[in-house]
């Protein structure tokens, strides 16, 4: 997973489709993020950030238990042990940076789960940016708690009404924002999706995921990799940077993707959001809203990179529905005393549904768990009952 | 629906010169004859009266007109815009359904399409492209697909001869204003400001920088838009440009239900306003 090609292509995926007033700050964009990644200085000051204050790296935890349970070993990459609960922050801190090398003074982001939106307005506070967060009605009420936590961390959070009121009208609304306020504002773009460099940043930021896991992997296994590597997809951060890691190596690539917005099973290559890349749209070309458990997940696209790697067959895409990812959720928490977050259960779910059937018995298996479940137990609870 | 018959199979399409564009042909014709220009924008399908609106805004002395196609997602357009795509939507209109809708209309003018890329990439660049020739739209213009992801589109444009109208933005400067320019027919679109459409309270500062920048590098006539909302903002760009393109204001007095009575009545007062430079 090198650099894409020009224009920004993943095979004939990516690119830059965003209106005139938007081109030039892309190309800013993608020319500072060109110089600081191949500066040591920023380098050493991220990794700085990201071991003192996002607790890096985050611990590779062999599933003993779940293993015994599965008949395949388990390994869990501990994402949600790292600041503000999820992978997000490895992203932030990275574009937050920039963004004061830009010169600029000020963030925005859009936030589906809340979580991309968290950990932007946490990367604001601890570099003094000022940050505003747009996030779909919908998903306010059903993130209410970090709806809150943004706001004490100081960012202004704008509800989104249009549309279908969630991630993907977050993005429209994010994207308009950033028209209007070019000059002193950068667009901290919460996955591997926009338009390019986008894409290729935050799986450059996020690949310390993957390099992290596979050197804990060798150094626990003696060298060895895992049979498959699985993470959970939406736009695909989090498994961008796992696979970025493990690329190269003989394991399997399993990105899992929610039942109700699976833009690689059931999308169709089309433009939103700055990028060519597989769509759930209808025949006209209108945008299908996704539908999953997950506001993490509610995304009728995926990031161009991963719509390039199936389409070559290097990694494959599978889904999980609501209710096996309910049930994920409980047995690891039951299993292991981890609580998932919603998102990261679709990965698990693909795992426990597929032991010892399209994962033959005795494999090893690393997950990337990309964020805590904390702020999905309220959810979790309304719908399964309990206490 | 008609799709225009187009040779298949050949590799080097021909490119128009800009003589050869009837959009700017007409444009030229009005600006020769001492007028300023003026473009109203309706979204098509927007409302069941749509149409005798477009007609009240020709009568009304639009010298071409900018149709809407519906899209989800109109991410350079603000809450008004937003509003009327949701409303066409909801009515069930297609690109297909404007094209017949217009093709059956007789609209005096020439008819621009405002459509956001994948509605046409999804029906296919060669079909679109026969689509509006078929309806006899003169010109396209796709906010999303900027100069760089142009060329499937414009190879198919040109060959059914639908003039590709570009926009160049405050932030568009150096050497690609010229290239912008260069690929651009009928008309050049510059924007106003740094900004989604909508109404504003002042034509905002970047309009004529952005007019001087287009003239310098081509002779095609030039058009400002975005956020132009009253007779007054359409004098002040018209006085650098050669005329206005003027959306969110008309449309929000339909939305409003003013039908084609407010429509002819608010056209009008833009058209007496910029006859009077």
């Amino acid at each position: 997973m090198g650099a894409p090609g020009p224009g920004g292509r993943f095979g004939e995926f990516g690119g830059r489709f965003v209106p005139e007033s938007l081109v030039a700050a892309c190309a800013e964009v993608e020319e500072a993020f060109k110089e600081a990644w191949d500066d040591p200085l920023f380098h050493r000051e991220l990794d700085g950030i990201l071991a003192d204050y996002g607790g890096r790296p985050t611990p590779l935890t062999e599933c003993h238990r779940l293993s015994v349970k599965l008949g395949v070993n388990v390994l869990l990459k501990r994402e949600d042990l790292a600041h503000t609960g999820s992978h997000k922050l490895n992203n932030v801190i990275g574009q937050a940076l920039l963004t004061k090398r830009m010169g600029k003074q000020r963030m925005i982001a859009e936030t589906g789960a809340g979580q991309h939106g968290v950990a932007t307005a946490t990367a604001a506070a601890l570099m003094g940016l000022e940050c505003a967060v747009f996030m779909g009605d919908v998903d306010m009420k059903r993130q209410e708690l970090n709806v809150y936590r943004m706001e004490l961390l100081g960012a202004e959070v704008h509800r989104v009404s249009s549309g279908s009121r969630t991630l993907k009208d977050a993005v429209n609304e994010a994207m308009r924002e950033w028209v209007a306020s070019v000059g002193t504002t950068h667009y901290c773009l919460g996955s591997v999706m926009g338009p390019h460099p986008f894409p290729y940043m935050v799986r450059e930021l996020q690949r310390v995921v993957g390099d992290e896991s596979r050197e804990q992997y060798r150094r626990l296994r003696g060298g060895a990799d895992p049979d498959v590597v699985v993470a959970c997809v939406g736009g695909g951060s989090n498994a961008a940077g796992t696979f970025a890691g493990f690329v190269e190596t003989d394991a399997r690539l399993v990105g899992v993707e929610a039942a109700g917005g699976a833009a690689i099973a059931r999308g169709i290559p089309g433009v939103l959001h700055g990028m060519h890349s597989r769509l759930l749209q209808d025949e006209e070309g209108q945008i299908l809203e996704a539908h999953s458990i997950s506001a993490g997940l509610d995304y009728p696209g995926i990031g161009p990179e991963h719509a390039h790697l199936a389409a070559m067959g290097r990694a494959t895409y599978e889904q999980a529905d609501d209710g096996e990812v309910l049930s994920a959720f409980r047995l690891l928490a039951e299993y292991e005393g981890i609580i998932p977050a919603l998102e990261s259960a679709h990965a698990l779910a693909w795992v426990v549904r597929e032991a010892g059937r399209a994962i033959p018995a005795g494999s090893s298996v690393l997950v990337t768990l990309s964020g805590r479940g904390d702020k999905d137990v309220a959810q979790v609870r309304a719908l399964i009952g309990g206490a | 629906m008609k799709v225009g018959p187009l040779p298949e199979g050949r590799t080097e399409p021909p490119t128009l010169d800009a003589g050869s564009s009837r959009l700017e042909a007409v444009l030229r014709a009005r600006l020769n004859g001492g007028s300023k220009l003026l473009v109203p924008y309706i979204m098509g399908g927007m409302s069941h009266d749509w149409l005798e609106v477009a007609h009240a805004a020709v009568a009304s002395g639009a010298d071409a007109l900018e149709v809407g196609i519906p899209f989800s997602d109109p991410m350079m357009d603000g809450p008004v815009i937003q509003e009327a795509a949701l409303a066409a939507l909801r009515r069930g209109t297609t690109l297909a359904g404007v094209l017949d809708d217009l093709a059956r209309a007789g609209i005096g003018v020439p008819i621009v399409i405002m459509s956001y890329y994948n509605p046409i990439l999804r029906a296919g660049h060669r079909r679109s492209a026969g689509m509006l020739a078929g309806a006899g739209v003169a010109g396209a213009l796709i906010p999303d697909l900027p100069l760089e992801e142009l060329g499937p589109w414009a190879r198919e444009a040109d060959r059914a001869g639908i003039d590709t109208v570009l926009m160049v933005a405050p932030s568009t400067v150096g050497r690609r204003v010229g290239a912008i320019t260069a690929r651009a027919r009928g008309f050049v679109y510059a924007v106003a400001r740094m900004g989604v459409t909508g109404e504003r309270a002042s034509l905002g500062s970047d309009a004529t920088d952005v007019v001087e920048r287009v003239r310098e590098a081509s002779d095609l006539p030039v058009c400002v838009g975005i956020g132009i909302s009253t007779p007054a903002q359409a004098i002040e760009a018209s006085r650098a440009a050669d005329g206005v393109v003027v959306g969110s204001a008309l449309v929000r007095r339909v939305l409003d239900g003013g039908g084609a009575e407010a429509a002819a009545s608010f056209v009008g007062s833009l058209r007496a306003a910029i006859d009077r430079i």
